[in-house]
């Protein structure tokens, strides 16, 4: 690093840009923990199924399983571009 | 009482091993009766860190097998009193770990007295890091700055809040605490490198301890004695401060920011 680094303009660093990446990608891999072992597979499945109709991309499957008062929920949330 | 730690962190080859072997000797060095187990079967290295590579004649297999007694597999350290080794095996044949061998194998050593008994786990999230994960008590989870072991880490977390004997026995989540090793402040202050801060927000644990990346630890491995050994290292004053703080003492972390260069050093100095 030379003393022009400090003129340039600053690109992001990328610690912050890893920061970021991670948090995203172990919020997801939580929503599905605990839950049966088929789940990755099933958001696979799901996601191909809809993209047989409109191109969404790999974030907008969203599966999420709630337990309450000893039953399971399984919680499926699918964001459609809008048009 | 006896408490049984596993060291663990899904990736490989971000510090368990050199971690167990600090662990245990500073326990031990503390007086307390520590074993440290090797779990890598087929690649067996704690041996190597711990600098009895040459006096292993039976293993961990082997006193499952019956093959030899728990006192003829242990292995007593020549400069630590109180502290132990049970080496891993060189077989191949990964199912020889069973849970109920590994069981007899913990409850012998609780027999004759051990407080800890330090599980180095091996690499993955299958079934060799869940055996050795199975019995603890605690956790401690190795962890680099770098997103895949970061992510490793969290994953680990979640299978240790399921899979060990006590969460199947609705006995809870075993404590888990986290340790983060090679750790280069310089690149953290440079934007290039996960602080510690991020990785605590991001796995949400309480924070055992820093270890910078250092020197000390190869010049440790080269020698076959663990690194909290050297103790004008930062490395090993790092080890030696989680070693407090695992027992419950309070202490400041240390090695978290750079050596400050000068102006002069920051206009000219080397990248
Ligand atoms: N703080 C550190 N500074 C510099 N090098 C380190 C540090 N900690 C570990 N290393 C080096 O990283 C390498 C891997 O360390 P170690 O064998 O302890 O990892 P591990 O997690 O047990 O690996 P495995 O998953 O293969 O069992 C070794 O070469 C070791 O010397
Ligand atoms: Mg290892």
């Amino acid at each position: 690093m030379s003393i022009f680094s400090y003129l340039l303009p600053k690109k992001e660093k990328s610690a912050s840009v890893a920061k970021e990446r991670l948090q995203i990608i172990v919020a997801r891999e939580r929503a599905t923990r605990g839950g049966p072992d088929y789940l990755p597979q099933l958001q696979e499945e799901l996601l191909m199924v809809v993209r047989k109709y409109v191109e969404v991309d790999q974030d907008a499957i969203n599966i999420q399983v709630d337990r309450e008062s000893g039953c399971e929920i399984l919680e499926l949330n699918i964001t459609l571009p809008d048009e | 009482m006896t408490k049984i730690v596993v060291v663990t962190s899904g990736k490989g080859g971000v510090g368990k091993t050199t971690t167990s072997a600090a662990l245990a000797t500073g326990l031990a060095q503390r007086g307390h009766k520590t074993t440290v187990i090797d779990f890598d079967v087929g690649l067996r290295n704690l041996d190597l860190i711990m600098g009895c590579e040459r006096r292993v004649v039976y293993d961990l297999v082997n006193v499952i097998n019956g093959d030899a007694n728990l006192k003829q597999g242990l292995i007593k350290d020549k400069r630590v009193e109180d502290l132990f080794i049970l080496p891993a095996s060189q077989t191949r044949d990964k199912d020889a770990l069973t849970l109920e061998g590994v069981e007899k194998v913990l409850e012998g050593l609780k027999e004759m007295g051990m407080e800890y008994i330090i599980c180095d786990s091996p690499a993955g999230i299958e079934k060799g890091a869940l055996t050795a994960a199975y019995f603890a008590d605690e956790a401690v989870v190795v962890t680099n700055p770098e997103v895949s072991s970061v992510r490793d880490s969290d994953r680990i977390l979640g299978i240790l809040s399921s899979k060990t004997r006590k969460a199947e026995r609705g006995e809870g989540d075993i404590p888990a605490s986290l340790l983060l090793t090679r750790y280069s402040p310089e690149r953290v202050e440079r934007g290039e490198m996960l602080s510690v801060e991020d990785v605590k927000d991001i796995l949400a644990i309480d924070l055992l301890g820093v270890i910078p990346e250092s020197q000390a630890v190869l010049n440790a491995s080269n020698s076959g004695a663990p690194v909290i050994l050297d103790s004008e290292s930062d490395a090993g004053k790092a080890y030696e401060d989680a070693v407090a703080r695992f027992l419950g003492e309070q202490r400041p972390h240390r090695f978290l920011t750079a050596n400050k260069k000068g102006l002069f050093g920051r206009l000219f100095g080397a990248q």
